[in-house]
């Protein structure tokens, strides 16, 4: 009985977490989900969390230095970062499951000024269910997940997902 | 002058002996050894079969870079959990669910050893329907003695 009541947990618990029921489901029904708790250490140092930044429209990147269209997007991501920082957004990356010094280095190579994080043993990808790299979230003022990418992103998509939420209260 | 003689013999010592690096006993282990012992965190497989994935390769020179450092296979591992975290490692971790993974095969056998010893135990122990090996032996039937007696007697004649 005991087994049986183990089993029916844990397909509950699996299929709660399936794809469709999350974050990705929640947006297709123009709800906005509440963004997961994110606290992880700065990959150069230091800690952050994402309530450090509530307040502000914050474009969620999660990268590694050996994905190749990470590096594509890099650039795209530096200019809008500094496009939206007088004007209360931000851009955040992530770097995950990926050797920091790698990582460093990819943010030195490519001159990325946005703050950076380490999430090194991926614990935050499953918290955000990425699938694969990139993905990026697109947070409004209140925290809560506006839009996701699952790929790259293109200047066309940072512009008509992230500029209307700017101009939204907190 | 004579001074500097040993002290030239010591430094050609110093310059001559090997470094840490070169010594016979470098590298300590290699990315072979390691590479079925830890994971591609992102490709879910152990390094030695995730080959051609670009994260695998990025760990596997993370390995050897620490292997020309003259590393042992346990500072490299520390090394890839500091990186990576403990699913780094393919070997259960030293707690939660990873402990049980070695704790139910060594209990399984230990129980299973212990039923296997008492069940031998029992077995060899005369049981309840033996009254052959139970208790006092069998008195004799009246007489029995007398006979034996005389039996022994004769024999002793002989």
């Amino acid at each position: 009985m005991l087994a049986l009541a183990a089993v029916v947990a844990l397909l509950g618990f699996g299929l709660s977490r399936g794809a469709d029921g999350t974050i990705d489901s929640e947006l297709e029904q123009g709800r906005r989900p509440e963004a997961p708790a994110l606290r992880l250490p700065g990959l150069n140092g230091g800690e952050a969390s994402l309530a450090g930044w509530r307040g502000q429209v914050v474009v969620l990147n999660f990268w590694a230095s050996w994905c190749d269209p990470c590096r594509d997007e890099s650039p795209l991501l530096q200019r809008f970062h500094e496009r939206i920082r007088g004007q209360g957004g931000t851009v955040v990356g992530v770097d995950a499951l990926d050797v920091s010094s790698d990582g460093r280095a990819f943010v030195r190579d490519h001159g990325l000024s946005y703050p950076m994080l380490r999430d090194g043993d991926g614990a935050q990808l499953d918290a955000f269910g990425v699938r694969g790299y990139p993905e990026t979230f697109v947070l409004d003022r209140r925290g809560r997940i506006a839009a996701v990418r699952h790929g790259v992103v293109d200047a066309r998509w940072l512009r008509e997902t992230v500029v209307p939420l700017l101009s939204e209260r907190a | 002058m004579n001074r500097g003689i040993p002290l030239a013999a010591v430094i050609a010592l110093v310059a001559l002996s090997p470094s840490p690096a070169l010594s016979s006993d470098c590298p300590l282990t290699s990315v072979p050894d390691l590479e079925d012992e830890v994971m591609c965190p992102v490709c879910d497989t152990t390094l030695g079969v995730a080959r051609e994935a670009p994260q695998a390769r990025r760990e596997r020179a993370f390995i050897e870079r620490r292997v020309q450092r003259c590393q042992t296979k346990a500072q490299i591992k520390s090394a890839l959990v500091d990186e990576f975290g403990d699913r780094v490692l393919a070997e259960p971790p030293g707690g939660g669910f990873g402990v049980f993974a070695y704790l139910v095969p060594a209990l399984a056998v230990g129980i299973g050893g212990a039923a296997l010893a008492l069940a031998a135990v029992r077995w060899r122990r005369p049981g309840r329907c033996d009254p052959a090996g139970a208790g006092d032996p069998t008195p004799l039937e009246p007489g029995a003695k007398a006979r034996v007696d005389a039996e022994l007697a004769r024999l002793e004649r002989r």
